[in-house]
């Protein structure tokens, strides 16, 4: 009985300083989970149970046989549960049998988190020889056959809950230990350790305050099922009598009893079986729950998008399709796109419209939260995480892109629009060699036999200037520098011969040095093929060096559309003129840069009227109503804003 | 500058990193010697790979050093125990690069923030006080106290990660890539947020970024590494108006600057350097594989630090002969436009 107490203070303990906010809000946030409140009302009457149960019959423990008369009799108002193959009540054995069945699995739970969390923590967060030792011990310790050595411990100690329990507890630990050590290593890792460590933190103060919470998550979720693995070798070793031997009763004897009288009264293994079934379910519920309350407190408003796989297909009839100017590759028009929240849809993209001729290049500019990316994917219908166009037309050499099929659009994407995104490495499958993805791109737009695209693939990798393109080829993602994985993501775009290339903040990812022959590898494709690039980019000095139109977003909308020069020279939108003037390279040092104040308002928070009015100086009640439209500034020049007439060029 | 006023004094820092067994050890750091004086921006600018990261992480003892000595006020702290450390984190504090992997999520604003005063060891209160009062003077309400890191923007993280360095009152702080993570717009606001608070609090800072613009904007004298090694070192101006360095000159020669007229100029004049990748001789200068004035000198001997008239020190054999010719950023940088 001290043994249950003491251990079962440990547990709660444990669980106590561990739990990343074992607060009143986070009992609050538990108890607003429904499936939490039955589990926890489940077990909590089953502790009750087990502590009340054995004082209020004490005869049940010790009784050898009942009434020999109403053996194996079904349920009956005397009996609820019915009667065993000796005459004893069913209930009042389940209700006392709870008591060893329950310590038996606190018991084993209290070793493997006292032993489980502090080695796994250490292993993980300590690192070099200790973590190598501690690997080699864990996984020698998993070889070992478990219920074998219980069954050799409980020779030793017969009848021995205690003994056969902890042993289970010691032999279950390593497999807590590899969770545990494995959540640990990317934590190590991350910046607000080397602070704390900055900070003169101790390793228990770090490990104990920074790491543990984070690692709460798959603790709580493999606690519960070891609790359930627990109870069932429990049961199982009480079934074959080598713990809790009659005329003791538990769980697993219940069972046992039934079996052996299986055929004469099948209901006896009802009773004991579903007990354990549901105190399995409900450890393994209660985990769940405990973990997701545990990280609600911190984690962000799930903000997640549902998954609608759907294609927003637009509500409008392609009927209406306005007709694009003649030389135009691609004509955006009102292309307004949503996104779909478990809170509503949110707009991210409010009627951009653009276009980008044969041969040219757009730079589309804007902070994070401003759209820029969004109108990329949307152009090639790429929309991810419950994305879709709403309404607008995307028109691309003829064809409304909006409106077409998904195997229509696979035709277009690839081989008549190229796509670079941001990160290289990621951009590439690690699995397979460059030739091999490169040929399957070019097999795939083209239709080629494997030979002509793998050698099509070693002439891609020639033109974006990779030195021994035939060495390259036979070489893995992981064995390239940052330039050259992205000079053979470029060659992947140009697989198809692309007459638009989507390029999305290429150069980003780079080092200055880099980007410059990115860039310059960029500008001679279009030289030579004539291909137009939509660039997508945050970076003012890539536009200025790179394009000859320019987009600037601002929270959805266009903010602004001129020639590059006209808008590095005369920028008539008061975001385009704040931008440029925040750049610190047109600043003197020692100089106050001007700034913006605010930050770009995120989708679904966006304002009456103007989108920028909160952060601009020139605002008046005027910006707050209505749809604020672009203004004709000059041949080419539009700005979305009111007194955009007014504000003289720089 | 004498050694009174110097904060941070770093001599012939060498940091190796082991890359496995058999391959030869990663130069990291390689001879690096550098001061901060208080009030004194020191920018480290390189690609990466220069291990402009790794020296202020070895400041902050995060990386043990192979060689070398690290003094602050005075004191060796090239090899500080955890409990020196400790100490030593009311006058050296850190600001990191991302916003987001910086704050643990699982603990509030108000936790942060005094886990920086636990050296002090406080009243609740007069924590609660500090942080608070920090929190206002970085710009954000008091309320943000008991916000967990999830409620806010990048650049509030931001504002949160200054307030953190910043509340124990320290003398030195490593800022590593601090605004490299914001747009635009934002990276401004943290800009004069950081020069203000250096005015007010006497800061030292030493300031690792990849962006020369922001880094010209905010540091007194600049380190210009490659590969583990200082290529050019000086008063920020001069190191930007008239580099010595081959590297410098290709580093600012690759930086687009944003205006279109100006741009296309520079694009014209350009010259190729190709890659940062491949093996560096332990011999030779480390730029040399890629540098267009590279002498078989440069491949066989490596160029020890001079000392040049303009005040600034440069590792090259051949700054003497290449600083007679114009330079183009030199002229590029002149503010009319042509």
């Amino acid at each position: 009985m001290t043994v249950t107490v003491t251990v079962t203070e440990t547990v709660a303990d444990a669980e106590v300083s561990a739990s990343p906010a074992v607060n009143p809000r986070f009992v609050r946030r538990l108890m607003r989970r429904p499936l939490a409140v039955v589990c926890l009302a489940y077990l909590a009457i089953l502790v009750l149970i087990a502590v009340v149960a054995p004082m209020l019959m004490p005869h049940v423990g010790t009784d050898r046989a009942g009434d020999l008369g109403t053996a194996l009799h079904g349920p009956s108002a005397a009996h609820p549960l019915g009667v065993d193959s000796l005459g004893r009540d069913v209930l009042q054995r389940l209700l006392v049998g709870t008591r060893v069945t329950l310590v038996g699995v606190v018991e084993a739970m209290a070793v493997v988190l006292a032993l489980g969390i502090p080695i796994g923590l250490v292993a993980g967060y300590v690192g070099g020889k200790i973590d190598r030792a501690i690997t080699w011990l864990a996984d020698l310790v998993l070889s070992l056959p478990a219920i074998i050595l219980v069954i050799v411990v409980l020779s030793v100690f017969p009848q021995s809950v205690t003994a056969a329990m902890v042993t289970l507890g010691v032999l279950a630990a390593p497999g807590l230990v590899r969770v545990v050590r494995a959540a640990t290593l990317p934590v190590r890792e991350q910046l607000y350790v080397a602070a704390a460590r900055v900070s003169g933190m101790s390793r228990t103060y770090i490990i104990t305050r920074h790491v543990l919470p984070r690692v709460m998550g798959p603790i709580v979720v493999q606690a519960s099922l070891l609790a359930a693995a627990a109870l069932l070798v429990q049961t199982g070793l009480a079934f074959l009598s080598l713990i809790a031997a009659p005329p003791e009763p538990s769980w697993g004897g219940m069972v046992a009893d039934g079996v052996g009288a299986l055929f004469q009264q099948p209901w006896l293994i009802w009773p004991p079986g579903l007990a354990i079934a549901l105190t399995v379910l409900a450890f393994g519920l209660l985990g769940d729950a405990v973990r997701d309350a545990g990280t609600e407190g911190w984690s962000a408003k799930s903000a997640l998008p549902l998954g609608d796989k759907r294609r927003g297909a637009p509500k409008r009839a392609s009927a209406v399709v306005p007709a694009s100017t003649d030389d135009s590759l691609l004509s955006v028009r009102d292309l307004t796109v949503s996104y779909a929240t478990p809170t509503g849809p949110i707009r991210a993209i409010d009627g951009v419209t653009f276009d980008i001729a044969r041969g040219e290049t757009v730079g589309v500019v804007g902070e994070s939260g401003c759209g820029k990316t969004t109108t990329a994917l949307a152009v090639i219908a790429l929309l991810g995480g419950g994305g879709r166009i709403d309404s607008g037309h995307v028109l691309f050499d003829g064809r409304d892109l909006a409106a077409l099929s998904e195997s229509e659009l696979q035709a277009v994407r690839g081989s008549e629009i190229g796509y670079v995104s941001q990160e290289p490495m990621v951009a590439l499958d690690p699995a397979f060699r460059i030739g091999w993805q490169l040929a399957e791109a070019v097999r795939i737009n083209t239709g080629m036999s494997r030979a002509k695209a793998k050698r099509r693939a070693v002439e891609l990798l020639e033109q974006v200037q990779l030195p021994e393109p035939h060495l390259v080829a036979r070489r893995y993602p992981h064995e390239l520098s940052g330039g050259m994985a992205q000079r053979v993501v470029v060659a992947r775009a140009l697989a198809g011969e692309p007459k638009l290339l989507i390029a999305d903040e290429p150069t980003t990812a780079l080092d200055v040095t880099i980007q410059v022959e990115i860039l310059d590898l960029m500008r001679t494709l279009q030289r030579d093929r004539g291909m137009a690039i939509m660039l997508v980019t945050h970076d003012l000095g890539v536009v200025a060096d790179m394009c000859d139109r320019v987009v600037v977003m601002y929270a959805g909308q266009v903010a602004e559309r001129a020639g590059v020069k006209e808008l590095f020279g005369n920028p008539h939108h008061p975001y385009t003129r704040a931008l440029l003037a925040s750049n610190p390279h047109n600043q003197h040092s020692s100089a106050v840069l001007p700034t913006i104040p605010g930050a770009v308002p995120m989708p679904g928070s966006w304002p009456q009227g103007c989108h920028f009015q909160s952060r601009c100086a020139h605002a008046t009640d005027q910006c707050g109503s209505g749809n604020i439209p672009l203004l004709q500034i000059g041949a080419l020049h539009e700005a979305r804003c009111l007194y955009a007439h007014q504000i003289e060029g720089a | 500058m004498n050694d009174e006023t110097n904060l941070l004094e770093v001599r012939d820092l060498s940091v190796h990193f082991r890359r496995g067994h058999g391959s030869p050890v990663l130069r990291a750091v390689d001879q690096v010697s550098f001061s901060v004086a208080e009030r004194e921006t020191l920018g480290v600018v390189g690609e990466s790979g220069s291990g402009k990261t790794t020296i202020g992480r070895a400041v902050l003892g995060l990386v043990s050093s192979a060689d070398g000595q690290i003094e602050f006020a005075g004191e060796d702290i090239t090899r500080a125990d955890h409990k020196r450390r400790r100490a030593l984190s009311r006058d050296l504090q850190v600001i990191f690069q991302d916003p987001y992997s910086s704050l643990n999520p699982t603990r509030t604003v108000a936790q942060t923030l005094g886990e920086s005063l636990r050296a002090e060891k406080l009243a609740t209160d007069e924590v609660r006080n500090r942080v608070i009062t920090m929190l206002e003077r970085v710009g954000l309400p008091a309320t943000a106290a008991d916000r967990y890191p999830s409620s806010f923007s990048g650049g509030q993280r931001q504002r949160i990660a200054i307030a953190r360095a910043l509340v124990a009152q320290p003398r030195l702080v490593i800022c590593d890539e601090p605004v490299s993570a914001l747009d635009l717009s934002v990276q401004a606001q943290v800009l004069n947020l950081l020069r203000e608070l250096q005015d007010e609090f006497a800061l030292g800072y030493l300031f690792v970024a990849h962006d020369l613009d922001v880094v010209r904007h905010l540091s007194h004298r600049i380190m210009v590494l490659y590969r583990g090694q200082i290529m050019e070192q000086g008063p920020a101006d001069t190191v930007y108006t008239a580099p010595m360095h081959p590297y410098t000159r290709t580093l600012l020669e690759a930086a687009p600057v944003p205006d279109p007229v100006r741009q296309a100029e520079r694009r014209l004049r350009r010259v190729r350097t190709g890659d940062n990748t491949g093996p560096v001789s332990a011999a030779g200068c480390p730029f040399a594989t890629r540098c267009p004035h590279a002498a078989p000198l440069c491949r066989t001997e490596r160029p020890a630090l001079e000392q040049t008239p303009a005040g600034t020190t440069v590792a090259c054999h051949r700054w003497r002969e290449l600083s007679t010719a114009p330079t183009e950023v030199a002229a590029a940088s002149t503010p009319s436009v042509r």
